[in-house]
C-alpha cells in the first residue's frame, strides 16, 4: 500500500531530493570544492569501473540484511538501535567458529556453519536488547547503545588479547583467513553471487513474512497499537521477542558477509559493523517500511557511501560526506512527508 | 592524591555534560525528546571553536553553539510538533546528520590550537578552606554551570511558569484549559534545552578538550546524558547528580588506567556503557510486572526492604512525552 502512495505522488518527493542535493551543494561551496565537480566524482568513484562498481554491490549486501532486519522491528513500532552490536557479533561468532574449524573442516562447510554461527551471534543480542526492554522496562534505544559499545569493546579486547595474530596484537584485527575460505566470486567482476543472493533473498523472505504471515500481521498489529494487540489476545512479549531475534539474525549474516565476502578484510577488527546498520536505519525510513523500496535505495545509498568516499579522497574532505547526503535525504522526506499531509489535511477540513 | 583536588577536578571536567542533562530535561518535561544529543553536542562543539578561532572571542563561540544547538531543536519541534512526523525518527536522523556535519566541516580545523575559557578564581573567596579551592578557583563556565542547576530546579518548582512547564509533559490537555498554549510552549523550551546543549557542546571544544578533531573523543557522551535524564527522573537536582555521578567515576576510571597499563585503554572507555545498562535497569525494574510477582513470594522483611529501595531509585517519565498534542 505504501509503496503506491509514493509512486502516485512523486512531486513532493522529487523536491525533497532537489532539497537535499542544494542543501549538499551548499556545503560543498562552504568547503570550496565544486558541486558540480563533485557529483562527477561520485558518479566515477560508484560507477567510474568495474571494480568500483563491485564495491557498491559488496557494500550493498550488508545494509540489505539489515534493512530487511530493521523492516521487523519497525514493524512492531520498535527502534533497534542495537543493530550495529549485533552485526559485529554476527562477525565474531563467526572468526570464532571459523577459527576453531579451520584446520579439520571442507572450506565450505566451514563457511555454511560460519554463517550460522553469525545467525546466532546476532539473534543472541538481539534478543538480550529484546530481553532489556521486554523484561526490564529498559528502553531499546538506550539498551541496544550500550549492547553496541559492549560488542566493540569485546572485540577489542579479543584481537588484543585470546585472537591477537601470531607475534604483536594490534587493532588492525585477528589473522587474515586463507583464501579458501572467502566466498567465490567472478574472475573479472569482484563480486559473490552468493552474498548478492542471499542478502536479496533476504529481503524476499521478510516481505513475504510481513505480507502474507499470521506473524508479520500480528506484529503489524503490535506496531500499530499494542494494548488493542494485547487485548485481541496476541502474545505481544513473544511477538516482540521474535521481532529482535529475527532482526539480530539478519544483522548477525551481515556480520558474516564483513568477514567472508569478497571486499571484506577477511579478519575480525574493532568497528567491523562500519555504521552499515545506523545506514540501514535511515534506508528503511526512507523507504517507509517498504520491503519493495528498500532494495533500490540502499543501492543507492551505497553508492552514495562508495561514490563520496571517493569524493573525499580525491579532493582531500572527510569520508562523512556520503552521510551528510544521506541525513538530508531522510530529513528532508520526512518534512516533505510532512508538509503534505498537513497541507491535505488543512484541504479536507 | 588530596580529596580536594580531585573534587575541584570533576567540577570542572562536568560542565558540557550537566548542560546538556539539564537542557534535555527542559525539553522533556515539555513533552518533548530530542534525542540528536550526540550528534548536536559534536556539532555545537565544532562550531564554537571555529567561531571562536576566527573572531577571537570565546563568548561569541559559546553565542554560536548555542544558537546551533536551538536550530536543531528547532528542526526537530518543526517536524514533530508542526509536521506531526515521528519524533524519536527525526531526533536519530539529525543525530547522525549533525555528527557527519561536524567531521566533514571541522576537517580542515583538525588539531589546531585555538581560544579558550580562562581560568578565573573569584578573589576573596578563593581562600576560603575547602571550599575555595573547590568552588572558586575555577572559570566562568563551571560558575554558570552551578547556577544553572540552582536556577532551572528553582523555575521548576517554584515559579508558576515552571509549573506549567511541568503541565505540558504531565497534561498538556489540562494544561491547554488552563490557557496555556502547548505548543507555542514546547517550542520554546525545546529552543531553550537545545541551546543548553549547544552550550555544554561549546564547554567541550573551550575548555574542557579544546580544539577539535576527528574522532574528537565525546563520542558516545550525548546518549550517556540521555540516560542519565532517565536515571536522573526527570528532576534538575537528581539529573546533575547523575552527571557528578558519572564525571566522577570517567575520573576513578583514568586514574585506575594510570595504574594498570596492561589494559587497552579501549576498554576504559566503553567501561560506562555497561554502567549505563546497568543503572537503567535499576531504575526502571520497579515498573516491571514481574518484579511484583517475584517481590511476594520473598519474606516479609526482605520484600519490604527491596520495594523501598526500587522505589526510591524508580523513576517515571512526564506521563505525554514524546506523544503529539491535538486540540480537539
Amino acid at each position: 500500500m505504501n509503496n503506491w502512495a509514493i509512486q502516485a505522488r512523486p512531486l513532493p518527493r522529487i523536491i525533497a531530493i532537489l532539497s537535499a542535493l542544494v542543501f549538499s551543494a551548499f556545503i560543498l561551496l562552504i568547503l570550496g570544492t565544486s558541486p558540480l565537480d563533485a557529483v562527477a566524482l561520485i558518479l566515477s568513484g560508484a560507477f567510474g569501473s568495474s571494480t568500483k562498481l563491485a564495491y557498491v554491490m559488496t557494500a550493498w549486501v550488508p545494509v540489505l540484511f539489515c534493512s530487511a532486519g530493521l523492516l521487523v522491528t519497525f514493524a512492531a513500532g520498535l527502534w533497534n538501535i542495537g543493530i550495529e552490536g549485533q552485526i559485529i557479533m554476527g562477525a565474531l561468532f563467526a572468526t570464532g567458529l571459523m577459527q576453531t574449524l579451520q584446520d579439520s573442516l571442507q572450506p565450505g562447510a566451514v563457511l555454511i556453519l560460519a554463517a550460522f554461527a553469525g545467525l546466532m551471534g546476532g539473534a543472541c543480542w538481539g534478543m538480550l536488547a529484546g530481553a532489556l526492554r521486554l523484561y526490564g522496562n529498559v528502553n531499546e534505544i538506550f539498551g541496544g547503545l550500550g549492547l553496541n559499545f559492549i560488542a566493540g569493546s569485546l572485540t577489542v579486547y579479543l584481537v588484543l588479547g585470546p585472537w591477537k595474530r601470531p607475534g604483536i596484537g594490534s587493532t588492525s584485527g585477528t589473522q587474515p583467513f586463507p583464501s579458501s575460505l572467502w566466498l567465490p566470486a567472478f574472475k573479472g567482476f569482484q563480486v559473490s553471487p552468493i552474498e548478492v543472493l542471499l542478502g536479496l533473498m533476504a529481503m524476499v523472505f521478510v516481505g513475504w513474512a510481513l505480507r502474507g504471515t499470521h506473524f508479520g500481521l500480528q506484529l503489524k498489529a503490535i506496531g500499530k497499537n499494542l494494548r488493542a494487540a494485547f487485548l485481541k489476545g496476541i502474545p505481544v512479549y513473544q511477538r516482540m521477542f521474535l521481532a529482535f531475534g529475527l532482526c539480530g539474525a539478519l544483522a548477525g549474516l551481515a556480520g558474516w558477509v564483513l568477514v567472508v565476502g569478497t571486499s571484506a578484510r577477511h579478519n575480525l577488527f574493532p568497528l567491523i559493523s562500519s555504521g552499515y546498520g545506523f545506514l540501514a536505519i535511515l534506508v528503511v525510513l526512507l523507504a517507509n517500511l517498504s520491503a519493495l523500496w528498500s532494495v533500490p535505495i540502499s543501492f543507492f545509498f551505497a553508492a552514495i557511501s562508495m561514490g563520496s568516499l571517493q569524493l573525499a579522497l580525491q579532493r582531500q574532505l572527510d569520508s562523512s560526506l556520503g552521510g551528510v547526503i544521506q541525513g538530508m535525504l531522510v530529513l528532508s522526506i520526512l518534512v516533505t512527508k510532512g508538509l503534505q499531509s498537513r497541507l491535505l489535511s488543512g484541504h479536507g477540513k | 592524591m588530596d580529596f580536594s583536588i580531585l573534587i575541584a577536578s570533576v567540577l570542572a571536567a562536568s560542565p558540557p555534560i550537566l548542560f546538556a542533562v539539564l537542557g534535555e530535561t527542559i525539553t522533556e518535561k515539555a513533552g518533548v525528546i530530542n534525542l540528536s544529543l550526540d550528534g548536536s553536542m559534536l556539532l555545537t562543539a565544532m562550531v564554537g571553536f571555529i567561531v571562536a578561532l576566527h573572531t577571537e572571542s570565546v563568548i561569541l563561540g559559546f553565542c554560536a553553539s548555542m544558537g546551533v544547538g536551538a536550530l536543531i531543536a528547532f528542526i526537530i519541534a518543526f517536524v514533530s510538533l508542526t509536521l506531526h512526523q515521528p519524533q524519536v525518527a527525526t531526533g536519530f536522523v539529525l543525530t547522525l546528520l549533525s555528527r557527519d556535519l561536524a567531521y566533514v566541516i571541522g576537517n580542515p580545523y583538525a588539531h589546531i590550537p585555538g581560544p579558550q575559557v580562562s581560568h578565573t578564581p573569584i578573589p576573596g573567596l578563593v581562600g576560603l578552606p575547602v571550599a575555595g579551592p573547590i568552588l572558586f578557583d575555577q572559570n566562568p563556565i563551571v560558575y554558570l554551570s552551578l547556577v544553572t542547576i540552582f536556577l532551572v530546579w528553582a523555575y521548576m518548582f517554584r515559579t508558576r511558569p515552571g509549573l506549567n512547564l511541568q503541565g505540558l509533559g504531565e497534561r498538556p490537555t489540562a494544561a491547554f484549559a488552563r490557557g496555556v498554549n502547548v505548543t507555542v510552549m514546547r517550542y520554546v523550551y525545546t529552543l531553550i534545552g537545545g541551546a543548553l546543549v549547544g552550550l555544554g557542546g561549546a564547554s567541550f571544544s573551550l575548555m574542557v578538550k579544546p580544539g577539535w578533531a576527528r574522532p574528537y573523543g565525546i563520542e558516545g557522551t550525548g546518549w550517556i546524558a540521555l540516560a542519565i535524564v532517565i536515571f536522573g527522573g526527570w528532576q534538575p537536582l537528581r539529573v546533575a547528580l547523575g552527571a557528578y555521578f558519572f564525571i566522577a567515576l570517567q575520573t576513578a576510571a583514568n586514574l585506575l588506567q594510570s595504574g594498570m597499563p596492561n589494559i587497552p585503554t579501549q576498554l576504559f572507555s566503553t567501561l560506562p556503557f555497561p554502567l549505563m545498562i546497568l543503572t537503567l535497569l535499576l531504575v526502571t525494574l520497579g515498573n516491571a510486572e514481574w518484579m511484583n510477582r517475584v517481590l511476594n513470594h520473598l519474606p516479609k522483611g526482605m520484600q519490604r526492604f527491596l520495594i523501598r529501595t526500587l522505589k526510591t531509585l524508580q523513576t517515571v517519565p512526564p506521563a505525554s512525552l514524546g506523544t503529539l498534542f491535538r486540540k480537539e
